[in-house]
């Protein structure tokens, strides 16, 4: 590392001091109205800044040089990468990519698969209520991202909406409750299909816009759903809500809060679990292709045949679904909405559970969201910065990895020298 | 024998206040390979976008013959029912799925030949399974046909600029067309590729029965396989006629060199 890049690295530094003064060196003390200097917080962030900086920079020139070409930097590996193919090296790199190698293995998978399973199903028996409650707020996430994945990840198209259609599935579930009694098992296929509804009803129009003109569009929509429910407020209850919603009810049985969470967990699971079906058959099937295809390229694909309208109201619907089945779970499980509860941040933050796990990759998506919702709930320490740590992470996600945590690999198939027989 | 297969009459396309394509007149026969030529800007690729639906023209009218079929017009339909009914291209400035594989970027050509719908994605039942692997099959199968099978599980954008010429080609095909839109397929190959793409057309129009329109710059591949050739400037047809005749049309070496030269 060059003296200039030290250099620089200071000032930037000092410039992040000079930023940062306002709101961590002065605070005025609202009841005895006076001015608190707190000058140690300028060292530490100028500390701070001046190592992360060093860091910073030394990461990305090793990215610019590496010490030998990384294997995505070649041309062929990029699909068909096994693990002989990344062995023998001595970084810390090419170690990890060898464990990861064998750690995905055929014989591994399965073992793998079986023990986190059973992690997954004996969660609420190894755990408090405080954490099983958690990880139902992280699977509902997950579906979200699942769902979004669709449009996104699949699609290609910039959706920054999506949570509306999860508050059509919960104020579903809430209005039905609130003027006939409906339950939850009813409610939840309603929900679903309402917003599957919505989906297709946004869809329509803005099929002829693309990128930045398709966010805000979008963006507008789940502003305007949100504002409605605001201000609809004989049926919606307004800013106030909608409270006393039931939890998911079995055959009437009266369920203590404990049980009623341990079995809403296990809905959610299977509700995961389907979703991760449905998307992973969607994704390797004739018309998943054709979304992908739109998403590349769509005047390509229109070339080729595929029906643009027809693949996005498709695209649309199916991710609206799972927003609307995630948003009447969601409504069961807190009892209470509002509109705060469907904000364009909730949209955000699932969005970038798909954009940090990796867009179109479904285990991805899952990691993104699990990482995204759990790891901030397990920093409430930091409760403070938790906004700064997500901005830094994107940030670090989108120089570093760009494609993701787990990007999306192709499907390879392998043929028969002759034959052209295909398996895969 | 001759039969018509494509007749595009009177056809005007207005940008604004830019006339890029002015009264166009262009016939086809089956099995033709017929070229379109002029200088950059003439509104040769424009003409192709009118006529596989990406723009709707502003006059005129284009009627397809598909074969066993009626001739019908297919003026202002969306360009997916254009490809469906039989009239495949490809794009001047590649335009290949490049994330997906090879493979892939062919299943996609084969998309309007299959029905699978959500249903059938879902349930995958007996019928869905059997038709996903029978375009797996035939895909690989046109692959080969191609000469691109060693790259089938690689990205398409990880392709040398020459193969992902051809897998354009074979994407296009895999839409069982019966006539195949070039939009300049030689550009930025070199001589060798360029004599294979010569030899690839000639067997595609031979063997596929699929009759070829093409738009080329390559003066040498246009004269050894054209039968016919439009010449277009400013948007005008300015000359038509065996490769023979262009060549010797002094209008045609007007446009193409100058005012002064052909004096
Ligand atoms: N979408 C558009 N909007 C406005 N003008 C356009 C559009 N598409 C093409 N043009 C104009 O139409 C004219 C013809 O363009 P076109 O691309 O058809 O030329 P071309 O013959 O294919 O040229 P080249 O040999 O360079 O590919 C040009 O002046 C171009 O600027
Ligand atoms: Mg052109």
């Amino acid at each position: 590392m060059s003296f200039q890049e030290i250099k620089r690295t200071l000032g930037v530094a000092l410039w992040f001091v000079f930023l940062t003064f306002p709101i961590m060196v002065i605070r005025v003390n609202q009841v005895d109205m006076t001015i608190q200097w707190r000058w140690y917080n300028m060292f530490y962030v100028g500390i701070g800044t001046f190592v992360g900086g060093l860091i910073w920079r030394f990461a990305l020139a090793r990215r610019k040089t590496p010490g030998k070409p990384a294997p995505a930097a070649t041309t062929k590996t990029d699909t068909n990468e096994t693990p002989a193919d990344s062995a023998g090296g001595g970084s810390i790199k090419d170690r990890f990519a060898r464990l990861w190698g064998t750690v995905t293995q055929q014989k591994y998978r399965r073992p793998i698969y079986a023990a986190g399973l059973v992690l997954l199903l004996a969660f609420p028996i190894l755990s408090s209520l405080y954490q099983t409650s958690i990880m139902i707020t992280a699977l509902i996430y997950v579906m979200l991202a699942l769902g979004l994945n669709i449009v996104i990840g699949l699609g290609g198209m910039l959706h920054l909406g999506y949570i509306a259609f999860f508050a059509v599935g919960a104020y579903t579930y809430g209005i039905l409750y609130k003027f006939f009694g409906i339950g939850f098992w009813v409610a939840l296929p309603l929900g679903a299909i309402l917003a599957t509804l919505a989906g297709v009803l946004l869809a329509l129009p803005v099929i002829r816009l693309r990128g930045d003109y398709l966010a805000i569009v979008t963006l507008g929509f789940a502003e305007i759903v949100r504002i409605v429910f605001n201000n609809l407020t004989p049926i919606t209850g307004g800013p106030q809500g909608i409270g006393g919603i039931p939890r998911p009810s079995l055959f009437g049985i009266d369920m203590n809060l404990s049980a009623a969470t341990t079995y809403t967990y296990y809905i959610i699971v299977a509700a995961v679990a389907l979703t991760i079906f449905v998307v992973w058959r969607f994704e390797n099937s004739r018309l998943g292709r054709a979304l992908v295809a739109m998403g590349e390229d769509d005047i390509a694909a229109e070339a080729m045949g595929i029906d643009i309208t027809r693949t996005k109201v498709i695209a649309f619907a199916l991710g609206s679904f799972w927003a609307g089945l995630g948003g009447v779970i969601f409504a069961s499980r807190t009892t209470f909405i509002n509109p705060a509860s469907f904000t364009v941040w909730q949209s955000v933050i699932v969005l970038s559970c798909v954009v940090l796990g990796g867009m179109g990759s479904i285990p991805g998506v899952i990691v993104g969201a699990l990482g995204l919702i759990l790891i901030p709930e397990y920093l409430r320490a930091f409760s403070d910065y938790r906004m700064l740590m997500f901005g830094a992470i994107l940030v670090t996600m989108m120089v570093f990895r760009p494609g993701g945590l787990i990007q999306k690999k192709r499907k390879a198939y392998t043929f028969q020298a002759d034959a052209g027989e295909a398996s895969s | 024998m001759s039969e018509r297969i494509l007749n595009v009459q009177d056809m005007t396309m207005d940008f604004g206040g830019l006339r890029a394509v002015n009264h166009v007149n262009i016939t086809m026969d089956r099995g033709e390979i017929i070229a379109l030529i002029g200088p950059n800007g003439a509104g040769k690729t424009t003409f192709f976008n009118c006529v596989t639906g990406v723009y709707t023209p502003t006059g005129g009218d284009v009627f397809i013959n598909p074969p066993g079929e009626d001739e019908r017009s297919i003026k202002g339909q969306k360009p997916s029912r254009i490809a469906t009914q039989g009239l495949a291209r490809t794009f001047q400035n590649i335009r290949l799925f490049g994330n997906m594989t090879v493979l892939e970027n062919v299943m996609i050509g084969r998309h309007s030949r299959l029905k699978a719908g959500i249903a059938g994605a879902l349930l995958r039942n007996r019928k869905t399974r059997e038709e996903e692997e029978q375009v797996i099959h035939d895909s690989y199968e046109i692959l080969k046909r191609i000469g691109l099978e060693q790259y089938v599980n690689d990205l398409a954008r990880n392709l040398p600029y020459g193969a992902q010429r051809r897998l354009e080609i074979a994407r296009a095909l895999a839409t069982e067309p019966f006539m195949l839109l070039l939009d300049e397929p030689a550009a930025g190959m070199n001589p060798q590729e360029t004599k294979n793409l010569e030899s690839l057309i000639k067997r595609i129009r031979d063997t596929e029965n699929v009759s070829i329109f093409l738009i080329e710059h390559d003066m040498s591949l246009v004269m050894s396989l054209s039968e016919r050739i439009y010449v277009m400037d400013y948007g005008k047809l300015i000359a038509t006629g065996s490769p023979e005749e262009v060549k010797n049309n002094p209008d045609v070496i007007k446009a193409y060199l100058g005012e002064e030269v052909s004096a």
